[in-house]
């Protein structure tokens, strides 16, 4: 009974909650538990039991009470990347180590006034810089997920929370998403997982990678549950500039799964050399799956799909290197120890020597090179030329009546870990080619379990929605959801 | 373009990271891998085209600028590796 609670979906646990057939500490209880025998898969990094105790104390009050917003006394874990309140924070890097954060970010402070439970922080990629979790100064998080000896990657940089979900160590978790680190990892674990419009949901408080392209979003076990998290996560928010002022829908009201007459574009540059047949089939199937629930399938272009992952690998370590310049052993985090006679300048140096992984000082240097004297006009200002091409690919798609575009999510399903490391490090940003357009044009991408492949491992595809409305998203993904029935489970063997 | 060691120890001590010297050559072969990677972008022509600096069609909002929060000095220290007296305290900077 115990372990059967923290299998419950967002959506089940609400109405259960309401009904006072659970209470918010019973299901708090569980996914602790959980969380205690989870330890294999390296998904919590920092537990806090007794915290989510307390909240879920203080959620049962407010169910009995009869105010109960939707996620009141629902557990979740929060990826590293979201400062929280005297709770370790550290972006899954050493240089943040021993940082408490004296704030809460605003998407962990609406979960936490609307009466959710933090169960503790979830592994990540260092900064979020990463498509494998293995770049964690935690060591790497652990796929759930397992059809041999190996040990999976459950992908990046929101590997912690992946893994958290599909394992049900807890109900939903928040992750971030950069170029496609909601998304990969959830392919690659069989949830689903939401990256909203740019600007839907507030990034304050949230550690910053590449200002531009950075959004907040929900990994959760169904597309219902997406809806019901990203309601509590979104809106307005005066300490983000960036953060739109505009109305919120009601996104768990628009699943009718009514799909009938919208149009669904399949983008033709999208279809890899070498890809695997497994994902071709799926992405046959799901568009098969749209076109059954009445939806009408049309082949559409958009021709500079091949420039998003180089262009996107010279803004993201751009604005990388400008936000990581802050950790420089003054105000927070790690600082080296000096020898005598060193200066200030011996003290950055050395202090983001020691606390920076390898991939993380990689990027900052790409970044700071790319922004350098001379280079600037070759690199940065010709990449973000190629960044408006590639948003008025889709602009033009949508302005054409395209409702939504369907695609694979990943070039692969998960694999094994350390298998990438010893690679050239463009092999492994791959990851991120159906997935890092979408940060580029700002626009809403959701990608939901369909299907295994022949080893048995999840494959996952994305859907692309117009700016805003990631209500007609959901939906649309609510259909291939119930379409595509998927309902496999990682056997336990942590 | 090719990164040669030269330019790895400049761009090294631009980003204010240490790196050994006996790193200098593989860090610069990673970085050519990159460079290499995004070198693709030249095939695009971008003549015309305005390089992005907003992806939503907004207005960054303006506000009166005037002092809406502090005094919370001790909270603002309170994650430092060394403070004393109610600063930051660093190694020397000016001589």
């Amino acid at each position: 009974m115990m372990s059967d609670l923290s299998k419950m979906t967002i959506a089940a646990a609400r109405d259960a909650l309401r009904a006072g057939d659970v209470t918010a500490v019973e299901l708090t209880e569980a996914c602790v538990t959980e969380i205690e025998g989870g330890g294999a898969l390296g998904a919590f990094v920092h537990k806090t039991p007794d915290l989510a105790r307390e909240r879920a104390e203080a959620a049962d009050v407010r169910i009995r009470a009869g105010d109960a917003p939707a996620m009141c006394g629902i557990p979740l874990g929060i990826k590293d990347l979201f400062c929280t309140q005297g709770v370790p924070s550290q972006a899954g890097s050493g240089i943040l180590q021993g940082f408490r954060p004296e704030y809460e970010s605003t998407v962990t402070r609406k979960l936490r006034d609307a009466g959710a439970v933090m169960l503790g922080k979830l592994n990540m990629d260092e900064f979020a810089m990463g498509s494998s979790n293995e770049t964690s100064v935690y060591g790497a998080a652990v796929n759930p997920w397992k059809v041999d000896e190996r040990k999976l990657t459950p992908g990046g940089s929101s590997g912690g929370s992946a893994a958290a979900v599909a394992a049900d160590l807890c109900l939903g978790a928040t992750g971030t998403d950069t170029g496609g680190s909601i998304r990969q990892p959830a392919a690659f674990t069989g949830i689903t997982g939401l990256k909203p419009t740019y600007g839907r949901c507030s990034r304050w408080g949230i550690v910053a990678f590449a200002s531009s392209l950075d959004q907040a979003g929900p990994m959760t076990k169904s597309v219902r549950d997406a809806a019901i998290m990203l309601q509590a996560m979104a809106g307005h928010d005066p300490k983000d500039s960036t953060s739109a002022e505009l109305a919120v829908p009601d996104f768990e009201g628009a699943l009718s799964g009514d799909i009938r007459g919208k149009k669904i574009g399949i983008p033709r540059e999208y279809r890899m050399d070498g890809m695997p047949e497994d994902i071709e089939k799926l992405w046959h199937a799901g568009a098969e799956m749209l076109r059954d629930a009445g939806a009408e399938i049309v082949d559409i272009s958009l021709p500079h799909t091949k420039y998003a992952l180089p262009a996107y690998y010279v803004i993201a370590p751009a604005e990388a290197s400008s936000n990581l310049a802050r950790y420089d052993g003054v105000r927070y985090g790690h600082r080296a120890k000096l020898a005598q006679g060193d200066g200030i300048l011996q003290m950055y140096e050395r202090t983001r020597a020691e606390g920076f992984g390898h991939e993380v000082q990689r990027r900052v240097m790409v970044g700071t090179y790319v922004l350098s004297a001379g280079f600037y006009d070759a690199y940065y200002n010709r990449a973000r030329k190629v960044r408006t091409l590639i948003k008025k690919d889709f602009d033009d798609a949508f302005a054409a009546g395209v409702d939504a575009i369907l695609t694979p999510a990943t070039p692969s399903a998960a694999f094994g870990l350390g298998e990438m490391t010893e690679t050239d490090p463009v092999q492994m940003y791959l990851n991120d080619v159906f997935t890092v357009t979408v940060n580029l044009a700002g626009l809403p991408g959701i990608s939901l379990p369909v299907g295994l492949d022949g080893r048995g491992l999840p494959l996952g595809l994305q859907l692309i929605g117009r700016p805003w409305a990631e209500d007609d998203l959901l939906n649309t993904a609510y259909a291939l959801e119930d379409a595509a029935g998927f309902v496999s489970k990682p056997v336990k063997w942590w | 373009m090719s990164i040669d060691t030269d330019t790895a120890r400049r761009v090294a001590h631009l980003a204010r990271i240490a790196v050994a010297e006996d790193d200098l050559p593989a860090l610069a072969s990673e970085f050519n891998a990159i460079l290499g990677f995004v070198e693709q972008l030249n095939e695009v022509d971008v003549a015309g085209v305005e390089p992005m600096t907003s992806v939503s069609p907004m207005r960054l909002k303006r506000r009166s600028d005037e002092v809406t929060d502090g005094g919370m000095r001790d909270r603002i220290l309170s994650n430092a590796p060394d403070a004393r007296e109610g600063f930051f305290a660093v190694p020397k900077v000016v001589e």
